[in-house]
């Protein structure tokens, strides 16, 4: 009996952390969509003046660098589900079975 | 490097990649494939997305219009990063369903309603068809650039782009369907892309580092290169920044070929995990050096040269000639992989939806398992459909005038493929999408598109006239094809996609929401939208039914003869059963379902196998035609039921009146030779008596006048036995009159007591109890006399008491008054109660003479008076009662 508590303790941990990760995959379009349609903002009529400008070198590095955080986020949090998961097979309310949306 | 060797190279990494398909299809077949159902291969694969209009286009977006090319990109990039949201639930309900393309899922997710798959087969086919001319377009530039001198166009020549489309065609048939068989499909086609995909990735990254490092001497000094360009400020349309990331988005979904990656080949869900990642990064490497290119194109190459050929011309002006080389396997592959998949895509669903359901009916309703060689006609089919679309996209070529840039053609077709979106999500996410109103929401999206996009691609006074483009069909402004209802001002892509997915996706919604479907249509819904709660992996087969024999015939008409006996061989050696034919195990059917649905594609094969072994994976459809089948079967043997009861009610009736007619004859024959017998006696006997008078001489008067006076008496008795017997047939028959006075009961007692006792023997006592006599009567009272004196008479003759006696009271029983005749005889047995109320019914052992008539007339008379006569169970003597007819007592009352 006793032995056994500390186990439940780590896998009910565990299991909570992989679904708060999932809740992480689930978001991270949205956080991408949002990085992405920020440049909507960024002055561009034609008529701006040059110096309000936003200079092109800055926009592509922009575009690029958000692209890349969000390819290493979702990498990240795949690993980490990847390594996760059969840890708690018993888990019956697996998120990538379970959460049906 | 000339054109010569430039065809050649082409060759020779055709005849290469023919080979990795080989290969891979070897290794399949001998199981050593695993590490071909990987999940790079699966992103590898994924690439097709990026054509030669990545290839070559995106650098000309970008010199044309900036970072705007990379919202094609960016779509994809968040479809693949959400793949929690939609792709895993496409994925998943698209193994389930075994679908074999886009089309295959809506049809199936509305019913498996053929209609709505030939409609999204048709618009497949039409929206696709810009895309490959974009792709014969791109590939005979890149042969110009080659040809002639830098800067030259050769976009009108019409031969070579022929050209390439019958190579093209030849290559996506010898590719394809050089046999038709799945895992030639699924492993060599899908390696051989995955190929494709490294070199056009390779030879896209090996011109950008060129011209970063090579030309522009390093990062920084790029981005300064970059700020100094005529595309150096950002200079965005707003809209089309959103509207085109959506739509690159939607197309990633919807475009056949994308649907063919992502959902047909894959082979297990965790992949879309891995994909979910490694393609963005793909995506993201094919677009890093599309602006550093462009900037570096528009600054070396003359004013006016094509921007779509940089990739190509940048090389070749550097004189790196084996670098253009790449780059022009590089632009070859995406645009082989594309027509490859685009067209193999595009076939299945012509020749599943389209081709095999015509030869099927024309076969006959069983046309699939009754003669022929299916594999053939599918072949043909398929081949068929290849050449058809590939020489559309010809005629889009030559028609369009092959003169609208690259980026232009491919978002006119990603607009009409985009427009299967409200169906595909709303099947999906909402039970209560209908077929009709994805059947609305497709032709109107499907008629805007060809209206506000496709037909004004063609230019002005191209497939419109000038005239209609700025008035507007008939002089109606608001009918402007590009400014809908008024709204001008608009980028005309934009445009095109704000209303064509807005009036597709209202049209769809409210046709949905006023439809009822049929319950074929709720039964996939709730399959498809609950798909994680219904499905778990795979149906699997239960091989209880099918019989080798059947299998093996069924699997040489679609595989061939030759191939069906080496499968079925091979198993049965796989099995240790040598030299007979393989039991039909678990394994064995799965393995046959992968081997069929290569060639008639998964959902017809499922359907077969399914029909030999029976009962395990039943369509639904089965399943309504048997329910519809037992309802009317029940029904009509409840019909069966009713009648077969009338039937039991009527032939019971009959039996009943049989009976009693039976019982009427025999009553009447007993009745006959009773009355003869009855009749007989006292003629006998008047006839012996008679006799003896006339023949005997010296009689004595004393005997004369005994003898005559028998005689006498038998005369009366006759007549009185034919009165009785016509005065009862005349009861029995109603015919009698009733003669109804009003008297006292005390009067019609008295009369009758005076009657009995002056007939009878005397010896008969009478007691009466008068007080309770005084009742009045309304009846026919001769009649009711006639009774009581009845019951008086037999009391006399037949009491054989010494001292008979008989008393006659009056009492009320239940309302009614009685009258009741007590003698002190002896008791008529039980089994004789219910007789003696019977015509010549006498109790057995009973001396008199009495016909047997006077009871069956006393209670002839009580009927027909409206009383009644019983003889109640006593243990000493009998007791009759006789009731009176109720209303004529009240009525004295």
């Amino acid at each position: 009996m006793k032995p056994a508590l500390p186990t439940s303790v780590f896998l009910e941990r565990r299991s909570y952390r992989r679904r708060r990760m999932m809740d992480a995959v689930r978001l991270l379009p949205v956080l991408g969509a949002m990085l992405l349609m920020l440049p909507l903002f960024w002055p561009s009529a034609p008529g701006t003046a040059d110096g309000d400008a936003i200079r092109m070198s800055t926009a592509v590095t922009y575009v690029f660098v958000v692209w890349l955080i969000l390819i290493c986020t979702a990498f990240a949090l795949w690993r980490m589900l990847w390594f996760t998961r059969g840890v708690d097979a018993s888990d019956a309310d697996a998120p990538e079975d379970g959460d049906a949306g | 490097m000339s054109v010569n060797s430039l065809v050649a190279v082409s060759l020779a990494y055709v005849a290469f990649l023919f080979a990795i398909a080989f290969f891979a299809e070897r290794a399949a077949a001998r199981g050593q494939g695993g590490w071909m159902r990987s999940p790079w291969v699966y992103t590898l694969s994924l690439s097709i997305y990026c054509t030669a209009w990545t290839f070559y286009g995106a650098v000309g977006y970008a010199a044309r219009s900036g970072m705007e090319f990379v919202t094609i990109y960016l779509g994809p990039t968040l479809v693949m990063l959400g793949w929690w949201w939609v792709l895993r639930k496409l994925v998943r309900i698209g193994r389930a369903q075994r679908a074999t393309s886009i089309a295959d899922l809506i049809s199936a997710r509305y019913g498996k309603s053929n209609l709505l798959a030939i409609v999204v087969t048709l618009m497949a086919v039409i929206g696709v068809t810009p895309y490959i001319a974009l792709q014969l377009q791109s590939v005979t530039l890149s042969l110009g650039a080659f040809a002639g001198p830098p800067g030259s166009s050769t976009l009108g020549n019409p031969a070579s782009a022929f050209w390439v489309a019958g190579g093209l065609a030849l290559f996506t048939v010898l590719f394809g369907t050089r046999k038709l068989d799945a895992n030639e499909r699924h492993s060599g086609v899908v390696m051989a892309i995955a190929v494709e995909a490294v070199v056009k990735l390779i030879a896209l990254i090996a011109v950008g580092v060129f011209v970063v490092w090579g030309i522009a001497g390093g990062v920084q000094p790029m981005l300064a290169q970059i700020d100094a360009s005529p595309i150096g400020t950002w200079e965005m349309d707003r809209s089309r920044w959103v509207a085109l990331t959506a739509l690159s988005a939607a197309a990633f979904l919807c475009l056949p070929r994308m649907f063919q990656v992502l959902v047909v080949e894959n082979d297990d869900e965790r992949h879309l995990q891995i994909a979910a990642w490694a393609f963005p990064v793909y995506l993201m490497l094919m677009s890093l050096f599309v602006v550093p290119i462009a900037v570096v194109g528009l600054d070396l190459m003359p004013a006016g040269s094509n921007p779509d050929l940089f990739v190509l011309t940048i090389p070749l002006a550097e004189g790196r000639e084996g670098l253009a080389g790449l780059s022009f396997l590089g632009g070859f592959s995406s645009a082989t992989s594309m027509v490859i998949v685009a067209t193999l895509a595009l076939a299945t669903m012509v020749s599943n939806h389209v081709v095999m359901p015509v030869w099927l009916n024309v076969q006959g309703r069983d046309g699939a398992l009754v003669s022929g060689d299916v594999r053939n006609v599918v072949l043909v089919a398929r081949r068929a459909s290849i050449l058809m679309i590939l020489g559309l996209g010809y005629l889009y070529y030559r028609f369009s005038g092959g003169g609208a840039a690259l980026a232009a053609i491919g978002l006119i077709s990603f607009t009409g493929v985009a427009q299967f979106l409200p169906a595909l999500l709303g099947g999906i996410f909402w039970r209560g999408a209908s077929r009709w109103g994805a059947l609305a929401g497709l032709s109107i999206g499907f008629v805007v598109w060809v209206y506000a996009s496709l037909l004004p691609s063609f230019g002005p006074d191209g497939a419109m006239s000038a005239r209609l483009l700025a008035e507007g069909p008939w002089g109606i402004g608001w009918l402007r094809p590009q400014a809908l209802f008024g709204i001008e001002g608009l980028d005309p892509t934009v445009h095109a996609v704000v209303w064509s997915l807005t009036l597709n996706t209202t049209v769809f919604v409210i046709a949905s929401l006023i439809t009822f479907p049929t319950p074929l249509e709720r039964l996939q819904g709730a399959q498809f939208v609950n798909v994680f709660e219904l499905s778990g992996q795979p149906r699997e087969w239960h091989a209880a039914m099918a019989t080798s024999e059947d299998l093996m015939i069924m699997a040489q008409r679609i595989l061939g003869a030759d191939e069906a006996r080496a499968v079925f061989r091979e198993e049965a050696d796989r099995q240790g059963n040598f030299g007979h034919l393989p039991e039909p195990s678990q394994a064995f059917l799965q393995r046959l379902d992968r081997e069929l649905a290569g060639s008639v594609g998964a959902a017809p094969a499922h359907a077969m196998i399914s029909q030999l072994v029976g009962g395990a994976s039943v369509s639904v459809e089965d399943l309504m035609a048997v329910a519809d089948e037992s309802a009317q079967i029940l029904e009509y043997s409840n019909q069966l039921e009713a009648k077969s009861a009338e039937l039991a009610r009527t032939a019971g009736a009959l039996r009943a009146a049989n009976d009693k007619l039976t019982a009427l004859s025999v009553q009447k024959d007993a009745f006959l030779s009773q009355i003869s017998h009855e009749l007989r006696t006292p003629m006998t006997s008047i006839r012996s008596f008679s006799e003896i008078l006339r023949d005997t001489d010296g009689i004595g008067q004393m005997e004369k006048t005994k003898y005559a006076s028998i005689i006498h008496g038998e005369a009366i008795r006759l007549p009185r036995l034919l009165d009785d017997l016509l005065d009862l047939s005349v009861l029995e028959n109603g015919q009698v009159n009733l003669n109804v006075e009003t008297g006292k009961l005390e009067d019609v007692l008295e009369k009758a007591v005076v009657t009995a006792q002056a007939s009878g023997s005397g010896t008969l006592t009478i007691k009466r109890r008068r007080l309770n006599e005084a009742v009045t009567l309304s009846t026919d009272l001769a009649r009711l006399a006639q009774v009581f004196i009845n019951l008086m008479t037999n009391a006399g003759k037949y009491c054989d008491a010494d001292a008979p006696r008989l008393d006659v009271s009056v009492e009320t029983r239940d309302g009614a008054v009685c009258v009741v005749f007590f003698d002190n005889g002896t008791p008529i047995a039980p089994e004789q109660r219910d007789l003696i109320f019977e015509k010549f019914a006498r109790i057995d052992g009973t001396p008199g003479a009495g016909a047997g008539l006077g009871l069956a007339i006393c209670r002839e008379i009580m009927a027909r008076l409206g009383g009644d006569i019983t003889l109640d169970h006593t243990e000493t003597g009998n007791r009759f009662v006789v009731v009176l007819p109720q209303q004529a007592a009240l009525a004295a009352q």
